[in-house]
């Protein structure tokens, strides 16, 4: 696919996400953004949603793919500094040794905002943060399925991301949090899947096979959609209909999970929106304009897609992204 | 003639793997439940050789390999790779005969790429390979742009989940290679020239055996085991994922092949018992799988085992005890 038509079906998401709240014209303002890299596909939809937030408002952005390293990142910002940019955005890589790098972005008055990650360093050496709220995003997917059963006992098997990771303990935290209202919901096993699609379908085969073939499952939860996707083919491979057999919830709505809510064999995703930037623009834009501090940490929508919310349509939105 | 058989049942591989597989059935009551659904067999058994598969077809090409005295540490970059370009090429309409042959072709040039490094500029294996171990991965996410290619092609969704006479594919595939790979060291002298080899190249080649030619083969079929293994699981989930297919799965293939009694330092070697060892690995993950234990365990466990399986073999075991730990003894 070209770049201009990515860009087109792009430009369609971004207006649907930033319909309610206008954007503000921060037209010949320089906004440099030290981005990760591009591990993941969430991520090269983030770097793209970034990029098209800031040609609606006329930003001219510098970007800097650090390619997993501090150290780049640290370069980039030091670079930033010296070109004189108006303000930076930062997705840091780690969560340590950012303290000399802030301090001269702020000796210089430059402006810094995170974005998705969280660092331990002094308040003050940034001005905001944007990230999701990952606890909300299980609590979200609980509550759906609470709702979903309405009462009925409820088998549950997890499909964790991988040990040890913020997401995978965030997430589980925030399941539980969201189902512990409902006594007729118990999650019955719970195993890694690291985050891919082919751990997720293996460890999803194991399940049904301890589970009596799968008649003891009444949901499936997955910390991510690609896990998600491996068992809706484990599902299907056992002779059950995922989707009615076996509900689906996962989290981060990435493209291939709508065309599954689509044909029926997923139930609800939440989104961990790829459109950091907006907020942070929205934030710089209002301390420019009268010098009002944001709130130190924006946490952005945890919003639930069904069946109920046009999949085929957001399918179409979301592919040209980079996911 | 069934004494001669029975005895060599009587391996530590063996012994492990019913070991592992009976441990599994103390866990999980049903493990050994086998039934019948939708034309193929189902059950966990079949799960451990449906997903050993990949990282046995990866054991077959390494157990060679290492048998002369190297090591391929580029299988797992190989296999996603391979699942990139069959995957790109059918979504963009090429015929997926056509695909899978350029996965394969592929695969093949890797490997030679790979025996053109160690036998003609005499790089060091566990070097040469890491060259395309590292840079592998970054060609097959260029040849994805990054996304995971999905693709609804009959033939290559058949690779990795069709099913022969009611086993997955992929095993079916897996038993083939291994019983052409072992025909082809066994039933010529291949196999003796690639112990020669690894045992000390410059002997061998002193004695006459063209070690040059003989590492460009092993590190081709190596290269070819791993795209078929790529195609496998590229098949098995719809799609190439470039980031994650084959991550890390060198290092069970070595495993595997350590499992199955070939020594690092080259030389004697089986095929046979290689797969074995895969098969004990991932009876084990199965068994992780359907036992319940919180995940964190997962590792602690998995090394456990295989520290025990390693301790069965070690020479010290198998002077206390004398079962046979050789290889060179298992192989007919």
């Amino acid at each position: 696919m070209s770049i201009i038509t990515k860009l087109a079906l792009a430009a369609g998401l971004v207006t649907a996400l930033s319909s309610g709240a206008l954007a503000q014209d921060l037209t010949g303002k320089v906004i440099g953004f030290s981005q990760i890299g591009s591990e993941s596909g969430w991520r090269a939809a983030e770097t793209s949603v970034t990029k098209l937030q800031a040609e609606e408002r006329g930003i001219d952005l510098k970007f800097a793919d650090a390619q997993q390293k501090q150290e780049n990142q640290i370069k980039a910002i030091r670079g930033f500094i010296a070109q004189g940019v108006d303000a930076i955005l930062i997705a840091p890589v780690v969560a340590t040794g950012w303290d000399d790098v802030l301090t001269e972005a702020k000796e210089a008055e430059i402006p810094v905002i995170l974005l998705d990650r969280g660092i331990d360093a002094p308040e003050d050496l940034y001005l905001t943060s944007v990230a999701s709220d990952q606890v909300l995003e299980g609590r979200v997917a609980g509550e759906w399925l609470v709702n979903e059963v309405a009462g009925e006992e409820c088998n549950v098997v997890e499909l964790q991301g991988t040990v040890g990771s913020s997401p995978a303990i965030n997430r589980k935290q925030g399941f539980e949090e969201g189902i512990a209202s409902a006594a007729n919901i118990t999650i019955t096993q719970s195993q890694t899947g690291d985050f891919t699609r082919s751990k997720g379908k293996e460890v999803m085969e194991a399940f049904l096979k301890s589970s009596n073939g799968g008649a003891d499952i009444c949901a499936v939860y997955a910390h991510n959609d690609d896990m998600a996707v491996g068992a809706i083919q484990a599902i299907k491979d056992a002779g059950l209909k995922p989707g009615e057999d076996i509900l689906v919830v996962s989290i981060d709505a990435v493209p291939d999970i709508f065309t599954a809510i689509a044909a029926g064999e997923a139930n609800a995703t939440v989104e961990l929106t790829p459109n950091m930037a907006g907020p942070a623009f929205d934030a710089l834009a209002a301390y420019w304009a009268n010098g009002t501090e944001p709130e130190k940490f924006i946490i952005t929508e945890s919003k639930l897609y069904t069946a109920a919310d046009d999949p085929a349509g957001e399918y179409e939105r979301r592919k040209g992204l980079g996911y | 003639m069934m004494r001669r058989i029975l005895t060599r049942l009587a391996n530590p591989q063996l012994l492990a793997l019913v070991g592992v597989l009976l441990v599994n059935w103390l866990l999980f009551p049903n493990f050994f439940r086998i039934t019948w659904q939708d034309g193929r067999l189902f059950g966990s058994l079949i799960d451990v050789l449906n997903r050993g598969a990949p990282v046995a077809i990866l054991a077959i090409g390494m157990v060679g390999v290492i048998a002369t005295k190297g090591v391929d540490l580029s299988v797992g970059a190989v296999m996603a790779m391979a699942g990139a370009v069959a995957a790109t090429m059918v979504v963009a309409g090429y015929p997926a005969p056509v695909a899978v042959a350029a996965a394969l072709a592929v695969g093949l040039v890797c490997g030679l790429w790979n025996g053109f490094l160690v036998a003609v500029l005499d790089i060091q294996p566990i070097v040469a390979t890491l060259v395309l171990m590292v840079a592998g991965r970054g060609i097959a996410q260029l040849i994805t742009e990054g996304f995971i290619v999905t693709f609804t092609d009959p033939l290559l969704i058949f690779i990795g989940t069709g099913s022969f006479l009611g086993l997955p594919m992929a095993a079916v595939i897996a038993l083939v290679l291994m019983i052409l790979v072992t025909l082809l060291v066994r039933r010529t002298a291949i196999g003796l020239f690639i112990e020669a080899v690894g045992v000390n190249r410059a002997a061998a080649s002193l004695a006459g055996i063209r070690s040059r030619m003989l590492l460009f083969l092993v590190y081709g079929l190596s290269g070819l085991c791993a795209a078929v293994a790529g195609l496998i699981v590229a098949g098995d989930i719809r799609g190439a994922d470039a980031n994650n297919a084959g991550l890390w799965l060198e290092l069970d293939a070595i495993l595997a092949v350590v499992i199955g009694g070939t020594s690092l330092l080259g030389g004697r070697f089986s095929v046979p018992l290689a797969v074995v060892g895969a098969l004990i690995i991932q009876a084990m993950n199965t068994g992780i799988l359907v036992s319940g234990f919180p995940p964190e365990f997962n590792l602690i466990v998995k090394a456990a085992l295989i520290f025990l399986v390693l301790i069965i073999q070690s020479p010290l075991a198998s002077r206390i005890v004398p079962v046979r730990t050789s290889a060179r003894e298992a192989r007919s």
